[in-house]
């Protein structure tokens, strides 16, 4: 058996050719908690689930070599009061790596923007060195801190020692549960105002009002399924919300694109070239340049970011800011990925959060009474339609919701029939 | 078990709360964030993984981006604590693929730093890109649990992004793309992580219909909820028997059933692995946003390196990085050359798998706009 440290590892021959080559190893991440958290136990600290992630090594070594995962699913494990956040992760080799039998991941909400002070995350470190694996995903797919294995009776102190991280351990705040389950998932928002001079809105704050306003929906799943809500500053779409998301908030503005025509010679002089790398890559041939000025036919700009991307010093989004939603986005189960689709053309940046709520709300208590179990909102929209839907969100038909109009003359002309 | 005296912890005799949230993001900002919000006028590449931010104020802020492996204990948290500590004055971020970001206000730090990450942390700086150049760095793969905490994966995901990411690590650490690439890890059809409009993306297969194990199914599982959890309706109870009876023809292999009911497990050493799909793209930026098209309809699970899925995606990337034109992305550029000439120039083999899509996704689906580019 390797020793490092004076901890005595499993052997692990096919892992350890993961801790070779450049890029970071998640394998020596797993082993250094090991050794470390055997450690802090030898020197006197506490720590509840010794050898944690040593039984995540050994677990982790069988899939290499069975080629198959030996976790599954089974009982539903909560923290009070909710009734989601936790996922119950048992290992099928029972008694034989008791260490990690129960290896439960509890979500954390992340702070809009994924900022953090280092003593909020050194407190999170403590507590979770504590009551669980001392092992994380910085950041889950949906946004959450995800703190990977812990038992099921340690799941409770763990869900204290967060929501009280300021009194124990000098949070400058305590950190709450994210969603899971048929709920209101932990909404997300790209860094927006605080970093990026592009955002057409605020997305920090919208995705904190969100989330304070829906507590309940995100810890008490009650609906067909999930739902997703993210927020990016612009059409650039950090955050992936046209994809990943049900509720996609994409800033953009509607006047004209601000231009600083001297920053635009400047780029020129510096080496840019205007003509190929902005004009001939407008897709709309919007852009036009004589190498004393840039000209931009705003009827025509789509407003796709491509020329404010490559000259950001030069142009801006206007002035007229505010958000286009789309809706539907989702992953291929159970009827097929798609994008999300326009549903609210433009609500400006004023109006933007509680204009959102009001939508959100009329979605919820339409999607709760006509959806199927498991049936995603844009899923249920193909069943019934698109116009039932905008009658729900109270939009009327606009051409900017779809590239096309339709083919076929098969119309149901419903409200002329006795 | 020797008895032991029962002392409480703290957290064991408070009160839980609920309800209360996530902490306000503005105790989380740099000061010099904080005085600039939204009031940032524009942002300059200094070298791979350092943007320079510059406020209307005049302030300036220095963004250092580093690859980090997601997977992190919380040691390796503490020692970037420390690092942010010390150049940072105590703040950070995470992006949405995984990097850590420190701030920095003097430049003569960002050597330093990026010399003390490597050394003790051992992340690479890079992961961005300078669209005013037209260069191109590769970011972090976004990924999912695999056989790491999962119970329905094809294949593991932490395992196969460390093997990609060790083969295309100099596009991490430099310029040397046209355009933005995406590269995403699902590690089945579920796709947790939705990378169903990247670049590239690797998402695991299963190819076979869940084993009903009788035996199993009756001493552990719940046949009405199983059967209910069937999204394709697949599943009939055989009440007689106490077990189910599966129609292979209507089977998806999503596994949601050995979700509910541990007695008919999905996992196939030999025939699960990794589809390869190309050519998605999100950013309205020229192109609007496409879904990714399957290209390689199965690969094997090959631990602890998958040399198939590594070498595949890194031929895809260097046949575009060689061919592709500023700002054109797969997408884009395949929508130039045409699939037969994106098939002959990979050398990948077009088969009867890749065609006839999933038939559930109805045609009105393909009349909405997926983009928020529109004219006004
Ligand atoms: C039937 C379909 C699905 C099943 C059975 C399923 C099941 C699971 C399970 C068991 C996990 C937990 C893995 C763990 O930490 O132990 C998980 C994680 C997750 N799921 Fe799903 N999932 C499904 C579909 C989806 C879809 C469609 C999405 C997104 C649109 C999604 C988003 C997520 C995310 C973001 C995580 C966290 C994963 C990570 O960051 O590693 N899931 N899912
Ligand atoms: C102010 C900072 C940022 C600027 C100016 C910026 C700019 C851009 C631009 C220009 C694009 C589209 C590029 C193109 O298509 O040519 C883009 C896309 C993207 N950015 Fe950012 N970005 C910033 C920060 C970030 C951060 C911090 C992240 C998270 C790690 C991020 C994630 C993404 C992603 C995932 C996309 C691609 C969306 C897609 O798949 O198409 N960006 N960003
Ligand atoms: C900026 C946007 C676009 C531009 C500038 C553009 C330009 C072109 C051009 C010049 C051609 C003719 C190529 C040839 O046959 O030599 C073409 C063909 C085509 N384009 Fe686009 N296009 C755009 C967007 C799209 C989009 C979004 C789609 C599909 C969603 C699309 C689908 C096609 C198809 C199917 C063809 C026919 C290809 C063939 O016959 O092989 N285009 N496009
Ligand atoms: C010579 C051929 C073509 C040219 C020059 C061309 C050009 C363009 C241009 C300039 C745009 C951006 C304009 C805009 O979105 O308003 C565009 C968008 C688009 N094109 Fe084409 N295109 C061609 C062929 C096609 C074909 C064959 C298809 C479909 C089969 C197609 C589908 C689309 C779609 C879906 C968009 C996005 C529309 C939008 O965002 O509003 N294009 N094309
Ligand atoms: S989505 Fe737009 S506003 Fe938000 S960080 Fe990306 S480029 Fe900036
Ligand atoms: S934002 Fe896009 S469409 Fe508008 S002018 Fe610039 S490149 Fe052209
Ligand atoms: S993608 Fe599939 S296997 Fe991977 S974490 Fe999600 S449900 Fe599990
Ligand atoms: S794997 Fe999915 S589709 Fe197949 S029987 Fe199970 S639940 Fe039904």
């Amino acid at each position: 058996m390797p020793v490092v440290d004076g901890v005595e590892l499993p052997e692990t021959p096919l892992l350890d050719e993961l801790e070779k080559g450049p890029w970071p190893s998640f394998v020596k991440e797993i082993k250094r908690a090991a050794v470390e958290s055997e450690k802090a136990m030898k020197a006197g600290k506490k720590i509840k689930l010794p050898g944690a992630a040593k039984g995540l090594l050994k677990v982790l070594e069988l899939s290499y070599k069975d080629k198959r995962t030996h976790w599954k699913h089974g009982g539903i494990v909560a923290v009070y009061g909710y009734g989601g956040g936790v996922i119950g992760r048992y290992c099928d080799l029972e008694d034989k790596i008791p260490e990690v039998w129960h290896f439960h991941t509890m979500r954390i909400n992340m702070p809009a923007g994924w900022f953090y002070s280092t003593k909020a995350l050194r407190a999170i470190c403590d507590a979770w060195e504590k009551w669980g694996s001392g092992l994380t995903n910085l950041h889950g797919s949906t946004g959450d801190i995800i703190l990977l294995g812990t038992r099921t009776e340690h799941l409770q102190p763990m869900a204290n020692a967060l929501a009280y991280l300021d009194k124990l351990y000098g949070s400058p705040a305590p950190f709450d549960i994210g969603g899971s389950g048929s709920d209101l998932r932990t909404p997300s928002a790209c860094m927006g105002p605080a970093l990026c001079e592009f955002a057409c809105y605020d997305t920090l704050e919208a995705c904190y009002q969100f989330t304070i306003r829906y507590q309940d929906e995100l810890h008490r799943p009650m609906w067909p399924y999930k739902f997703k809500i993210k927020c990016s500053g612009c059409p650039n779409d950090c955050v992936a919300s046209k994809a990943r998301s049900d509720f996609a908030i994409i800033g953009t503005w509607k006047d004209e694109i601000q231009i600083d025509q001297e920053a635009v010679k400047e780029y020129a002089k510096a080496g840019v070239d205007i003509e190929k790398q902005v004009v001939k890559k407008c897709p709309t041939g919007a852009i036009s340049w004589d190498g004393n000025e840039l000209k931009i036919d705003n009827k025509n700009c789509i407003r796709c970011m491509h020329c404010i991307n490559v000259l950001p010093k030069a142009l801006k989004p206007g002035k007229e800011r505010g958000a286009t939603i789309l809706i539907g986005g989702k992953a291929p189960f159970v009827d097929g990925a798609i994008i999300g689709w326009v549903a609210v053309p433009f609500i400006p940046a004023d109006e933007l959060i509680d204009k959102c709520c009001e939508i959100l709300e009329a979605i919820w208590d339409w999607w709760d009474e006509n959806g199927k179990f498991r049936e995603r909102v844009g899923e249920l929209i193909w069943r019934v339609g698109m116009s039932e839907f905008l009658k729900v969100i109270g939009q009327k038909a606009d051409v900017r919701m779809v590239y096309a109009p339709r083919n076929n003359p098969f119309i149901f002309w419903r409200e002329l029939q006795d | 078990m020797v008895a032991q005296k029962v002392e409480k912890e703290p957290e064991e005799e408070l009160e839980p709360k609920t309800d209360f949230g996530p902490p306000h993001y503005s105790i989380m900002l740099h000061p010099i964030i904080k005085n600039n919000y939204g009031k940032w006028k524009y942002h300059e590449v200094v070298r791979p993984g350092v943007i320079k931010r510059v406020a209307e104020s005049g302030d300036v802020l220095y963004v250092v981006r580093f690859g980090s492996p997601r997977l992190l204990s919380v040691y390796t948290i503490r020692d970037i604590c420390d690092i942010a500590d010390k150049y940072s004055d105590g703040y950070l971020r995470f992006t949405s693929r995984n990097n850590v970001e420190f701030f920095l206000t003097d430049p003569d730090k960002i050597e330093p730093l990026i010399q003390e990450v490597q050394e003790k942390l051992g992340f690479p700086c890079g992961g961005t890109w300078d669209a005013t150049k037209g260069e191109y760095g590769l970011t972090n793969i976004v990924h999912t649990q695999g056989w790491v905490h999962c119970h329905t994966p094809a294949t593991d995901a932490s395992g196969i992004v460390k093997a990609v990411m060790d083969e295309l690590y100099d596009y991490f650490t430099d310029h040397k793309l046209p355009a933005l690439c995406r590269i995403s890890l699902a590690c089945c059809a579920n796709m947790c992580g939705a990378v169903h409009a990247s670049d590239i993306a690797m998402v695991g297969v299963h190819r076979k219909v869940p084993k009903i194990d009788d035996d199993a199914v009756r001493r552990t599982c719940e046949i009405p909820s199983t059967v209910a959890a069937c999204p394709t309706g697949a599943l009939k109870p055989d009440m007689k028997r106490k077990t189910v009876i599966l129609d292979k023809d209507k089977c998806m292999y999503c596994g949601n059933c050995y979700t509910m009911c541990p007695g008919m497990p999905i996992f196939d050493p030999e025939n699960d692995g990794v589809a390869i799909l190309v050519a998605g793209k999100l950013s309205d930026a020229r192109y609007p946003p496409q879904l990714s098209k399957v290209v390689v309809p199965w690969l094997p699970n090959n631990p602890p390196r998958w040399p198939e899925v590594v070498q595949t995606v890194k031929k895809i990337l260097e046949t575009w990085a060689t061919h592709a034109e500023k700002y054109e992305r797969i997408a884009e550029w395949i929508h130039r050359i045409g699939w037969e000439r994106f098939f002959e120039l990979t050398g990948l083999e077009f088969t009867e798998k890749l065609i006839e899509d999933y038939h559930r996704t109805p045609y009105l689906y393909t009349t909405f706009r997926t983009s928020a580019a529109f004219r006004w």
